[in-house]
């Protein structure tokens, strides 16, 4: 075993080359910033102002977290404020901040059949949807998007516990998964508009409620503790952080747009 | 219908990022072919030719494994690379090299079990005339080998095939990042969830059409080697 171990350090170094000593960085994210084309917009830009690339694994939040966990990531870049708060209080990230927001919305099939279009309340909306029994899709996945769809229904005072039945279908995947899942099963679902406005597949599904202050999306960065883990490349992780916050990368952030849609909203504190 | 021409305006267009990707998965797969194939060929002889206590068992599960899930070998690979694993110091998680080791496990029972099959049937074929013409064990075995190299080589492209279709162990492996671990299979498995199911459709389309490229071209090979050998 002691030889086995410098034998397979060196066919790994072989085998990955010099890709090793470029500068990178990973970072583990939610499908809605890959999906939504932020990270394509974004990336390119970063790594001409500092050479540094960026390697992108999308997941929901929930996961990232956990990739973040166990040491697999240098910077999170996710979106559900409680669960990263508590990931930096277990140690596991130095610090959290806000990038950008943007808002979740209630998508439901084109013939609307619990009659919520036009809405803005969202709590009663689900109300709406869990009395008339009207099929609904959920993440089911713990990203950024299921959290935020268990705590409206919360909100709205639905049980969910004791209320869930046939028409509440859980599939645990990705946004898009979800949403063409709603579109077959002509279903209700709930979707990050960043998401939502880059699908491609959106006819037969149409916002059923939107404008509502809770239904409110933060996304925030966070960079892996390198006191916990020492592999975390620390100096190019923090410039990835120092480059989302700045002036310059904030206004990167506010100019991607699809079809003249601003999809998300930078609101750094400094 | 989808608009049906859009996977030869892909492969029209020329674009780099989509050559990237099946440049990649061609890497990847053929790698993990050419491992398991130095892993799994001996092996299957070795199979073949002896006999201990807990032979019978030992095959039951090379074939049994044949049919081993990638989603559970790409996690069990996952949680042996990763940084709180066993071999996470490699730093090799999301990366080629792990989608490579990944397929490798995959494919290697495939290779051993069949190898092992017909090794053993050409040997109690052949044995007698083997055994008179004074052959020691490992002539025996390499003459074998050389005579079913046809077999063994649809033996390597059976491999080559289920490496080729997998995503469940790269995509959790390899974090199908752009660019860098992005292969035809997750690119498909994002395409569908983005919703652009005509490109996923073009992708499918592509990837069939690159299988049975490179199975034409063994055919080929091996038909052109069989004519000079008369």
């Amino acid at each position: 075993m002691k030889k086995l171990i410098p034998a397979l350090t060196l066919l790994a170094l072989t085998l990955t080359g010099a890709a090793a000593q470029e500068k990178s960085i990973t970072i583990a994210s939610t499908t809605s910033t890959q999906d939504s084309g932020l990270f394509s917009h974004l990336l390119p830009i970063f790594k001409a102002r500092t050479g540094i690339d960026v390697k992108v694994i999308a997941q929901g939040t929930g996961q990232a977290l956990d990739t973040g966990r166990r040491g697999d990531a240098d910077v999170l870049f996710v979106h559900a404020k409680p669960q990263e708060e508590e990931f930096v209080a277990q140690g596991f990230g130095v610090a959290r901040f806000d990038v950008m927001y943007n808002d979740f919305v209630l998508i439901g099939p084109a013939s609307d059949p619990a009659g919520l279009k036009g809405s803005k309340d969202i709590a009663a909306a689900l109300v709406k949807i869990q009395t008339q029994g009207a099929p609904f899709v959920s993440r089911g996945d713990k990203s950024g998007t299921h959290a935020a769809e268990l705590a409206l229904w919360k909100e709205a005072g639905v049980d969910l516990g004791a209320k869930r039945g046939a028409w509440y279908r859980e599939i645990g995947q990705g946004m898009g998964a979800a949403l063409n899942t709603a579109k077959a099963m002509e279903a209700y679902v709930l979707a990050d508009r960043g998401t939502w406005i880059s699908f491609k597949g959106k006819e037969g599904l149409t916002i059923a409620v939107e404008g509502d202050k809770r239904l409110f999306n933060q996304y925030g960065v966070i960079l892996a503790n390198p006191a916990k883990f020492a592999w975390v490349k620390k100096e190019p992780g923090q410039a990835f952080i120092d480059y989302v916050l700045s002036d310059e990368g904030q206004k990167t952030i506010a100019d991607y747009k699809i079809e003249g849609q601003q999809l998300f909203f930078p609101n750094a504190k400094r | 219908m989808m608009e049906e021409p859009s996977a030869w305006r892909l492969i029209a267009s020329a674009d780099p990022a989509l050559f990237g990707i099946v440049y990649l998965s061609l890497k990847i797969s053929l790698s993990a072919v050419v491992a398991a194939g130095l892993m799994g060929f001996p092996l299957g002889a070795l199979l073949a030719f002896t006999s201990f206590p807990g032979r019978g068992a030992l095959i039951v599960l090379t074939n049994a494994f044949m049919g081993l899930p990638p989603v559970v070998v790409g996690l069990c690979v996952f949680l042996a690379l990763s940084r709180s694993g066993p071999l996470g110091s490699l730093g090799l998680l999301f990366t080629p090299t792990a989608m490579i080791i990944a397929q490798a496990i995959l494919i290697t029972p495939i290779i051993v079990a069949l190898t092992r099959q017909t090794i053993e049937d050409l040997w109690s074929e052949y044995r007698n005339e083997l055994l008179a013409m004074g052959l020691s064990p490992l002539g025996c075995l390499l003459t074998l080998l050389y005579d079913a190299r046809i077999s063994l080589l649809t033996t390597l492209l059976a491999g080559f095939g289920r490496a080729a279709a997998e995503v469940g162990a790269v995509m959790i492996v390899g974090g199908n990042i752009e660019g860098f671990t992005r292969t035809m299979t997750t690119a498909i498995a994002l395409e569908t969830s983005k919703g652009d199911l005509p490109l996923a459709m073009s992708l499918g389309l592509l990837l069939i059409l690159i299988v049975i490229g490179v199975n034409a071209s063994t055919w080929l090979l091996s038909a052109l080697a069989r004519r000079r050998m008369g």
